[in-house]
């Protein structure tokens, strides 16, 4: 009797301690939090009556509450929590990390601004579309405009052309802003999936440390 | 898509807070005295307590019960508020409503 007894307290330790492998790299208040949290569910379920395995049942996936976990947390929180040495340096270390200061620091600086700078090029070139879709819009406004003119003045067959051109650019300037439109979507939906990635990243290098 | 999240969000935070409009509720209960109306995970209850907590819409403390800790929540008067409102969009929502489904009925019978 005894020894089931054990069996099903294991269940719960088993669950706690799955959750709490799930969520290294988590800033420890947060992960203690959220322990609590759940052990106070369990607690709560058997109270009523379940037995432990029907209230972890009943709770679902570790996997799940590790997701939504990642996803509600800031990314600055995991990277200052993987920033931050988790013991005291020792002597010999301080003193390497000011003596290569100069060395390490400009090298993580140009890292950084160079992944940073590939992102804003990216929206660069987007924006750029945008301005030629803009100025294609400007452009078929103008030209049906002018055509009303050249056609006031007498100049028939110029207007005639400029209406053509200026329908021409109404259609490539519908074209280019549903490309533009698209592009824009895709880059912000990769944006949040590079954000969840790191996030990943910054959990998984906690772990192995 | 977007739309359906953001309601769906605010739905799920005015339902938590009316569960302790009464009286100060915890985990449980809440999930146990929402579950008639809408069926809602531990790991969903958790971010929206966490975001109402961070809006300062309910205050935590932890008591002891049954040699054991747990937490009750108690709604502020920000978190009135926020369900005062609700009631206010609602009653436009319900408009809106009325509004489609009586285009819907003049389709139907044409």
């Amino acid at each position: 009797m005894k020894s089931h007894a054990e069996h099903i307290t294991m269940k719960k330790q088993e669950f706690l301690t799955e959750l709490q492998n799930g969520l290294t790299g988590f800033p420890q208040d947060v992960t203690d939090e959220c322990l609590a949290f759940y052990t106070e569910m369990i607690d709560d379920r058997m109270e009523e009556g379940m037995t432990e395995e029907e209230a972890i049942a009943a709770i679902g996936s570790v996997k799940e509450i590790v997701a939504q976990m990642t996803a509600d947390i800031p990314l600055m929180k995991l990277v200052k929590e993987r920033i931050a040495p988790k013991r005291g340096l020792r002597a010999w270390e301080v003193v390497l990390l000011i003596l290569g200061f100069p060395l390490w620091f400009p090298l993580i600086l140009a890292a950084v601004v160079v992944i940073f700078s590939l992102y804003l090029v990216i929206w660069a070139v987007l924006i750029s579309f945008w301005a030629v879709a803009i100025s294609c819009w400007v452009s078929a406004v103008g030209l049906i405009v002018a055509s009303a003119v050249f056609a006031l003045q007498g100049h028939g067959l110029t207007g005639i052309a400029a209406v053509g051109i200026g329908i021409f650019c109404i259609g490539f300037s519908i074209l280019i802003t549903w490309a533009c439109l698209a592009a824009s979507k895709g880059i912000v939906k990769f944006t949040k999936i590079a954000a969840i990635g790191i996030k990943r990243k910054c959990m998984k290098r906690g772990r192995t440390a | 898509m977007m739309m359906d999240v953001q309601l769906k969000r605010g739905l799920l935070d005015v339902c938590v807070l009316a569960a302790m409009k009464n009286e100060d509720s915890y985990g449980y209960k809440i999930i146990n005295d929402l579950k008639p109306y809408i069926a809602l995970s531990e790991s969903t209850l958790y971010t929206i307590l966490k975001r109402l907590e961070t809006a300062d819409m309910l205050t935590v403390r932890t008591c002891e019960h049954d040699g054991r800790l747990r937490k009750y929540y108690h709604i502020t008067a920000a978190g009135r508020k926020r369900m005062e409102e609700f009631k206010t969009e609602w009653k436009e929502m319900i408009l809106i409503y009325q509004f489609v489904t009586k285009e819907d009925e003049r389709e139907e019978s044409r």
